[in-house]
Order: structure tokens, then C-alpha cells, then sequence
């Protein structure tokens, strides 16, 4: 089990080799990688292209936050290594944002309890995003999606 | 205690962090919001009822019902956009 919060880009190969070096039991590693996408928004007849983005985080309480869902997938689901490696600073386009990994004796387990981890990630770890427009800089509002991905979690 | 803001609350606030002593009768995070209210026209506006923000008490996810004794630290922040 590993967290990190970080400023700089991660190798997704090599968090994937350390992962799973040595534990000869991991079947099954499922892998979600998180992009800065390009967006569009549309303001009347305006659209505006938005290719950048700062994320704000609470330093402490991130860290804490994400143990807490990472220990809640080992409750849930026989896994036998996860790495949550979460971004924070100013991103582009294109650049990775969030990087998270399960791996289980099979795939089952490791698909869902990646799926969950990405969920609760979203709603529940204390990351904010703001976009930077040709108008300027714009928070991003809560998605309604993702608060009902998460709730199909809940029990 | 100290009381932080994040996001667009701490834009409207004015402030990242302030050292505070609320006086007694704050017992919970709601008497908090209520109290922070009258210290600047920038607070009522962030802690403005029916604005949609959450709260932490010592780094962990508060429920405005959740006690303040004690709490070395209370943030307030706009839901989570992260992932």
C-alpha cells in the first residue's frame, strides 16, 4: 500500500515495476491513469479553449484522506498491492494528472477495486482544479456524476 | 485554533489561514460558520448560507454538528474536483 502527492510527472512504467516486483501472488493489475483533457466551454456565442489547470490540495489531510480509501479497497477486496500517486501544481494538456494501481491474485478484484478507488478518489480527497480561460482563471464546480459514481460505492 | 480556506473560499475570504480564540458558546463547526460570518463582508460571503462548501476538523472531514473543542485546526472548502 502506497500514497504519494507530488508536484513532478511520474513514470508509469517504472511505479508499475515497483509495484509488482517481488510478489509473485499479483494475477491481475488493473492500472487507471488520469489526463488533463483539452476542454471547450461555451459562454452565448463565445468558446473559449482551456488548456491548463492548477490544482490546490490541503497538504496533510490529501495524504491522510487517500490512505483512508486505499485501506478501505484492502477491506473490500483480496488485494495484494495498490499505489495511489496524486498530482498537485499547474498541468497542461495532455500531461498525466493521477496515476492509480491495484494488483490481486485476479482480475475481478483488481478491476472493481480500481474502479472504487478512482470513485471515492474523486469526491472524497481534498483536490481542487482551476482552469485557466483566454478570460482567466475559473474553479471547477463539483461534476453530479461523480458524487453518484462514488454513492454506488457506499454501504 | 487556526481556521484555513481553500479554493474560491480563500479569494473571497482574503486569507488562506487565521489564528483564532472563538469565544465559548462556538461549541460545533456550525457555530463556527455562524461566528466567522460577522468578522468581514468577504466571510459572509463565503460562509453565506446555502453555499455550497464542506469542513474539516483536524484534517479529517466534519459534519457541521462535529464539536470544535479541542481542534487545533478547522478548514473550510468548496467540494472536491480532483482525480
Amino acid at each position: 500500500m502506497a500514497v504519494r502527492v507530488q508536484e513532478a510527472d511520474f513514470d508509469v512504467g517504472a511505479e508499475l515495476d515497483s509495484l509488482t516486483k517481488g510478489n509473485r501472488r499479483i494475477g491481475g493489475l488493473a492500472v487507471f491513469v488520469g489526463l488533463v483533457r483539452e476542454m471547450h466551454v461555451r459562454e452565448g456565442l463565445h468558446r473559449d479553449r482551456i488548456d491548463a489547470l492548477t490544482l490546490e490540495h490541503y497538504p496533510g489531510m490529501t495524504e491522510k484522506a487517500l490512505e483512508e480509501i486505499e485501506a478501505e479497497a484492502h477491506r473490500r477486496w483480496p488485494l495484494e498491492g495498490s499505489l495511489i500517486v496524486h498530482r498537485y501544481g499547474r498541468m497542461e494538456a495532455g500531461e498525466r494528472i493521477v496515476l492509480v494501481a491495484v494488483g490481486s491474485p485476479h482480475r475481478e478484484a483488481a478491476f472493481e477495486a480500481c474502479e472504487f478507488l478512482v470513485d471515492w478518489l474523486k469526491t472524497k480527497a481534498p483536490f481542487w482544479k482551476l482552469e485557466e480561460t483566454p478570460k482567466g482563471e475559473q474553479w471547477v464546480a463539483a461534476h453530479e456524476g461523480d458524487d453518484a459514481a462514488a454513492a454506488r460505492w457506499e454501504k | 485554533m487556526k481556521v484555513r480556506y481553500f479554493a474560491w473560499m480563500k479569494r473571497t475570504v482574503g486569507v488562506a489561514e487565521e489564528e483564532l480564540a472563538p469565544p465559548a458558546e462556538v461549541r460545533t463547526v456550525g457555530d463556527l460558520v455562524t461566528w466567522l460570518r460577522g468578522r468581514s463582508p468577504g466571510h459572509a460571503e463565503a460562509l453565506a448560507e446555502g453555499a455550497a462548501f464542506g469542513a474539516a476538523v483536524d484534517q479529517r472531514t466534519a459534519t457541521f454538528d462535529v464539536p470544535i473543542a479541542g481542534a487545533r485546526e478547522v478548514a473550510f472548502f468548496p467540494p472536491f474536483t480532483g482525480g
